[in-house]
């Protein structure tokens, strides 16, 4: 991988990230470590928030940190440190080295074998230097932007929490003791807005809208992520309760992803191997409906899920997940590959410190053919979520019981909007009960689903 | 004002990034970053001058040095143990109300200067406000670090989280997975700031965390529970042991093998005392953070000297508790926490403000001012959110109960400021009928709207109790250490989000 340069309003760093990790690898081992690994990341953020036209904060800062995982045998300890200096390092290296002595011998510890490691070489379209190309004045204007479209969208929106322009670049890079060694470098940028909207009783309501994207070029206009979060604030206004029912209801895809999320927690290997999922052991058994198809793909040029390796240096691929609701593939990194008798499909994250989590690439719901319009054509009384509020979902159980809001729909239409009721549920039936999927699949992040319709849940109300 | 310092003078700007230090020989926590970074006053100064140079009216310093050590047993092995540190100052600058706000996690003066001069962009005027003589703040001590907990004998951490999975395993048979953790830190700070505050202090926090699941041939079920504070090691070898963790996990675990549906709908709902505070934390609390009322936002705005809670209500925000997880004596601001009152006899008297909110609503700083670190912009934070105690038997409580659920644990919950609604997540509950305890019910979401939920609150036990001290509350995207506690308190109507009919009333289908 060429290395570009990371242009950032900081001084610049002299070191070079790869001969550090490399450096700390080989100490590693030097001192009697069986293998090592080190992460380095190094990152700079940019935000300003606008509010009611004047700027109210403005933050810029640079940061960097590093992690080492040592292994002796098959026993293991990490460190991390934000201190780069020699001393620092130092220390850091020694504390991993006594730190491996009191753990556990893991039969299934260690880092991936050589022939697994490596990484992507073709474009993937991860890093624009446009994010910081704008002059400060113009970041500001961005923000000031999205929420002045917001504000002048309509009278009954006075008040607001903002407008906000961000720009983040980060900088990462991996080594481990079989001489593996891969850097890359993401950009991020968005603009959002979140207007406050008033009834003449003075009832409020907020919602807000978002652009993002790893180039400027990409961002939604300021003007058109306004409109948008001042319509979906507005159509809030005048929610009400409705009766305790069980109708049909309908995902928005701002909520819709966190069915996906929760298929995610059910079939990630750490979740499997412990049993601490309702879908552990279902592998090629039908979980969802045969409209049920789930992917996940660290591949795609440009994602938010996108990385050329995965938090263990292994090459990220695409996974076939969910097929004509079978469960086809768990999401694993190396333990819990290692631990289920399967192979990695190069879902490990990495955090700078303990071992491997598992994390999807660009993890999302095959959309069908109807558009969000005919699927709430299709329902005669029902309720088309548009926020939860809370957590609610037990995995273990399924038992799945959520705060809700959002739009009641009646003979095809959104009608009024409704607030503070809940939606419940289980998801072992819910999976199945995915009636309808429709075509707009956007991805907003590296989780993506289209709006979908489900049967079968209870609305709780009055 | 503090007298000598160990360095004289100024040191040049390649000097800086010192020599790291253990903390385990740190006696005393006062001058850390003077004894360690080789800081001066005159540094301090020149820091500010230059956070002040484009015309700021204030601006203040927050370095922090953060250690912290985790430890986890899964299957009974020492899957993972960590440790790492953090450290790094962060600059604030306010013109009026706005906020420039630069960090570096590099703490040479060139790079201070740095962010100084970054933050200092938010205003655009010559210099006018000067640094004012620093007022060493009053020193409390609210969690002396008397055994320092961070660098205690790691073997001593080992044997925490292995008793823990043992107890657990040998609670019952049917639990078969185990994972218990154990997370310490010591957050070092120094708040300086051109008004002339400060403050140091050395923040313990520890934590315990036990989750279980227990399965059967046709079921499994999951359990969890865990506690700390502002303590060091030896409280979880006398107090709170891993055993009484890993017990209550497990009977938490092994109650939900047999949980039937919860119901569905608005009924009356007996909160336990304890954790369930969690209500007060999502339905007033956050919305009476001074930020979201100055900006109009809350839908509690404008509300100071309505009724927003029944009279048997009297609700105060306390950052003063010895060894509490949400307790500081100074909050990140420097300014020393106090008891304040939020809710008194049912009247609201007044908001959690920080230094900003404070100046600019003219009203108390009340000592609320958190951030997660160095890297965060300070805010108006809860610290240990509870209600006094009341008159009522919590037996009578339940006894007044007709058809309505107990709920005594909770895992999280959350709260729309805007427009009040909040939720918050039964992890343990039962149904209450005709005055009786019955079976218990499957975890479930309980909704209401902030501003008046405290209204229908009848009766308040005499009971009150904090929790066990595992509350951490995001706000911002900031996670901070939090507390909350109530008494038993009754609800008279809260929709309960389960999925079962309801005895009476219409159903629709």
């Amino acid at each position: 991988m060429t290395p570009t340069e990371l242009e950032t309003g900081n001084p610049k760093l002299e070191t070079d990230l790869r001969e550090v990790a490399q450096d700390i690898v080989a100490r590693a081992t030097k001192a009697g470590a069986t293998a090592a690994e080190c992460v380095v990341r190094e990152g700079d953020e940019f935000s300003t928030l606008v509010r009611l036209g004047q700027v109210e904060t403005l933050k810029e800062s640079g940061s960097r940190s590093i992690g080492v995982r040592v292994f002796f045998g098959q026993r293991a300890a990490s460190t991390y440190s934000s201190d780069f200096s020699t001393a620092g390092l130092d220390r850091m290296l020694k504390s991993a080295l006594e730190l491996a002595k009191i753990t556990s011998e893991d039969p299934f510890s260690g880092i991936p074998s050589a022939d697994q490691l490596g990484q992507l070489t073709t474009p993937l379209d991860l890093y624009h230097e446009d994010v910081y190309s704008l002059p400060g004045a113009a970041r500001i204007d961005y923000a000031r932007r999205a929420e002045k479209a917001a504000l002048d969208t309509d009278p009954r929106i006075k008040n607001s929490e903002g407008g906000s322009f961000d720009a983040a670049t980060g900088h990462k890079v991996l080594a481990n003791s079989h001489g593996f060694v891969g850097e890359y470098k993401r950009s991020y940028c968005s603009v959002a807005a979140v207007p406050i909207a008033q009834t003449p009783e003075g009832a409020m309501q907020r919602d807000y809208w978002y652009s993002v994207a790893r180039t400027l070029k990409k961002l939604d206009s300021p003007e058109h992520v306004g409109k948008v979060a001042a319509e979906r604030t507005l159509r809030r206004l005048g929610a009400k309760k409705v009766k305790t029912s069980k109708v049909p209801i309908v995902f928005d895809p701002m909520v819709s992803t966190s069915i996906l999320e929760h298929i995610f927690e059910g079939i990630n290997g750490d979740s499997v191997y412990r049993g601490a999922s309702f879908l552990a052991g279902k592998l090629g058994q039908k979980i969802a409906g045969d409209i049920v198809n789930v992917i996940d793909d660290g591949t795609m040029p440009g994602g938010f899920g996108t990385s050329p390796f995965d938090g263990e240096g292994i090459p990220t691929r695409r996974t076939v997940v969910i097929e004509n609701g079978v469960l086809k593939s768990y999401l694993l990194n190396t333990y819990t590959a290692k631990k289920l008798g399967l192979q990695t499909t190069a879902n490990a994250s990495r955090g700078l410190a303990g071992t491997p989590g598992i994390g999807p690439g660009n993890y999302f719901l095959q959309p069908g053919s109807k558009s969000p319009k005919d699927l709430i054509g299709g329902i005669k009384e029902g309720l088309y979520v548009t926020e939860f509020l809370g957590q609610g979902v037990n995995l273990v159980t399924g038992d799945y019981s959520r705060g809700a809001s959002g739009l009641w729909i009646q003979n095809g239409e959104l009608t009024f909007p409704v607030e503070e009721i809940t939606v419940a549920g289980n998801l072992k039936e819910l999976f199945f009960n995915i009636s309808e999927i429709a075509n707009d699949l956007e991805f907003r992040g590296s989780v993506a689903a289209p709006t979908i319709r489900i049967e079968g849940l209870t609305v709780g109300g009055e | 004002m503090w007298d000598n310092y160990p360095f004289g003078a100024s040191p040049s700007p390649h000097v800086t990034r010192r020599h790291l230090y253990n903390v385990e020989n740190l006696k005393d926590h006062a001058r850390f970053f003077f004894e360690h970074y080789g800081l001066t006053e005159r540094d301090l100064e020149r820091y500010l001058a230059a956070a002040l140079s484009a015309g700021g009216d204030y601006a203040d310093l927050y370095f922090e040095y953060l250690s912290s050590t985790s430890l986890m047993v899964d299957e009974s092995m020492v899957k993972s143990a960590s440790q790492g540190i953090s450290a790094g100052c962060g600059v604030r600058v306010v013109s009026g109300e706005r906020t420039g706000y630069a960090y570096t996690d590099d703490l040479s003066s060139d790079r201070i200067l740095h962010a100084a001069r970054t933050a200092a962009l938010i205003a655009s005027a010559p210099a006018k406000a000067t640094v004012q003589g620093f007022q060493k703040s009053q020193a409390r001590s609210l969690y002396p670090v008397t055994l320092p907990s961070v660098d205690a004998e790691i073997s001593a951490k080992v044997e925490l989280v292995m008793r823990a999975d043992k107890a657990a395993r040998a609670f019952d048979p049917r639990i078969k997975e185990v994972r218990a953790s154990y997370a310490d830190e010591l957050r070092n700070i120094l708040v300086v700031a051109s008004d002339g505050t400060f403050a140091e202090d050395s923040q313990p926090l520890a934590r315990m965390n036990v989750s279980c699941i227990a399965k059967t041939d046709s079921n499994s079920a999951r359990g969890t529970s865990g506690g700390g504070g502002r303590v060091a090691l030896d409280f979880f070898f006398g107090e709170k042991t891993p055993e009484y963790f890993a017990k209550e996990s497990a009977r938490q675990a092994l109650l939900q093998l047999d949980a039937r549906e919860a119901p569905a709908g608005e009924m009356e709902v007996v909160l336990g005392p304890g954790w369930p505070g969690v209500l007060l934390h999502e339905a007033v609390g956050h919305g009476l953070e001074a930020d979201f009322n100055r900006k109009k936002t809350s839908a509690f705005a404008g509300l100071v000297g309505k009724r927003v809670a029944s009279e048997k209500c009297t609700v105060v925000d306390n950052g003063t508790m010895p060894w509490r997880r949400g307790s500081l004596n100074v909050d990140d601001e420097g300014e020393p926490t106090q008891e304040t009152v939020l809710i008194e006899k049912g009247i609201l008297k007044g908001y959690l403000s920080d230094k900003l909110s404070s100046r600019l609503m003219g009203i108390a700083d009340t000592g609320n001012g958190r951030r997660e670190s160095y890297e965060h912009i300070p805010m108006p934070r809860m610290t240990n959110t509870y209600m006094l105690a009341g008159q009522d038997n919590p037996e009578d409580i339940i006894r007044s109960v007709k058809h309505g659920v107990y709920a005594v644990n909770f895992g999280g919950g959350q709260v729309d400021i805007t427009n009040g609604k909040f939720v918050f997540s039964a992890s343990e509950a039962y149904m209450i009928e005709d005055g009786k305890i019955t079976a218990p019910i499957k975890g479930a979401t309980l909704i209401g709207n902030g501003p008046d939920v405290l209204t229908r609150v009848s009766m308040v036990g005499n009971d009150l109790k904090l929790d066990e001290g595992v509350g951490t509350c995001g706000k911002d995207g900031q996670a901070v250490p939090v507390g909350v506690g109530i008494p038993t308190l009754k609800v008279d109507r809260l929709t309960v989000g389960g999925t079962a009919r309801k005895d009476t009333g219409g159903f629709m289908q």
